[in-house]
């Protein structure tokens, strides 16, 4: 097995597991019944991404491990997702901006990883993306509506803005894990991604009329298993039931 | 188990199957079946065993658990008793699998089928989205996301009726 692309996968796949997570609290409770019906379609997409992701984290490990086992039993420390994810959901608002600066780097990231060298890889993607389309197109034009829409509003947006622009750097910053799924050829360009990802959020950015802080200092660590006190509740929620009920099936 | 094969005693053909395979209804819209929306990708007999490829629509839709177990069941109802329905990734699903008589059958249930090729993938172009229940182009999108992952929300402001558009994907 190779220890460097079940790594990845891992990343790839907790990201899209955790943002799903995240989502899904929304179901039920967001403000009004059309988004609501929006956010749990994302999740849904999200977690059914995630399930292929580490369905074949599980094959490439080698080691007998299932998609639930991955998203079930492990602890905090060996979950590779970005910090962005994690961040709670706040209000609505905050949960779009979080989505949008998510969907404005997935979507470019899924693209490059279609010409993954790994036909498994290259085939998730060529799925995934095409939601990713979809996920972007309405979350960008929610934070531009918003963005641009009264001045509480406005605010509001501006403040997410300003509180998640600091968990961006990790999406785009590559690191050795990074460098040596590009260079077997499974993971995707790197630079790529991060130039269309700062193109995605600087243009609907601009558009929305809101604006980053230049010399912010950039957080990382998830994607090395470093989380925030908040990821602990979140695989809580996610966990206990599979934890209390190990192999119960419906 | 009986093995139903046929007055000759033979495996029932790859096209008495397919036929079999188009009475089996999506579990969100029934009134297409898995064959109409181009999920059932290749039916081949592999010695004794039936193989189905069945490919998902969207990653996390909950129907594809429900839609390999139907086609299993009905199979098997028809005497079949080694079968194999394999989930085949690649290529992606896409819209522009759902045959003609998909299309017919989506726009007479009242959801408009894709206006556009799976390439326009993430644009929903009103203007040529008809209503599918009086025909008018006069349409308005409401929500990009509808009742099932498949579908955008969408408003005629001709009859004033809500209608679900199936999403080019």
């Amino acid at each position: 097995m190779s220890a460097e692309k079940f790594e990845y996968l891992c990343r790839l796949g907790d990201s899209t597991l955790i943002i799903g997570q995240q989502l899904g609290k929304w179901c039920g409770h967001a403000p009004i019944l059309e988004e609501d019906i929006a956010v749990a379609n994302t999740a849904l997409d999200l977690i059914g991404q995630a399930t292929m992701w580490l369905d074949y984290a599980g094959k490439v490990e080698g080691k007998g491990r299932t998609a639930d086992d991955l998203a079930y039993f492990r602890d905090s420390r060996a979950f590779r997702n970005v910090l962005l994810v994690e961040q709670p959901n706040g209000e609505f608002g905050a949960t779009l901006m979080r989505q949008f600066l998510f969907d404005a780097w997935h979507l470019p990231l899924l693209e490059q990883l279609q010409s993954s060298t790994d036909p498994e890889i290259s085939a998730i993607a060529e799925k995934a993306e095409k939601e990713a389309r979809y996920h972007l197109r309405r979350s960008a034009s929610l934070v531009k509506r918003l963005g641009l829409g009264t001045d509480d509003s406005h605010q509001r947006m501006q403040e997410a803005l300003l509180a998640l622009w600091p968990f961006t750097g990790e999406l785009i910053e590559a690191d050795d894990i990074d460098g040596i799924a590009q260079a077997e050829g499974y993971g995707a360009d790197t630079v790529t991604i991060a130039e269309e990802a700062c193109g995605n959020w600087s243009k609907t950015l601009l558009q929305a009329g809101l604006v980053v802080s230049e010399d912010v200092g950039m957080r990382s660590g998830g994607k090395t298993g470093l989380h925030s006190e908040g990821f602990g509740y979140i695989l809580a929620e996610m966990q206990s039931l599979a934890r209390a009920m190990p192999g119960a099936k419906w | 188990m009986i093995r139903l094969s046929g007055t000759d005693g033979t495996k029932p053909d790859p096209d008495q199957i397919w036929a079999w395979l188009r009475e089996i209804p999506d579990p969100e819209i029934p009134v297409v079946s898995v064959v109409d929306l181009g999920m059932i990708r290749d039916v081949v007999w592999d010695g004794d065993c039936l193989r189905v490829a069945v490919t998902p629509t969207y990653s996390g839709c909950p129907a594809t658990a429900v839609i390999t177990l139907d086609i299993r069941r009905a199979l098997e109802a028809r005497g079949l008793d080694d079968i194999s329905v394999e989930i085949c990734r690649a290529p992606a699903w896409t819209t522009d699998w759902i045959t003609p008589e998909g299309r017919q059958k989506l726009h007479a249930y009242g959801i408009a089928p894709p206006a556009h090729t799976a390439k326009c993938a993430g644009m929903l172009v009103r203007a040529e989205i008809k209503c599918p229940l009086c025909g008018s182009s006069q349409t308005e999108l409401v929500s990009e996301f509808g009742s099932t992952p498949c579908k955008a929300s969408f408003r005629c402001t001709s009859c004033l009726e809500p209608f679900d558009y199936f999403k080019p994907f």
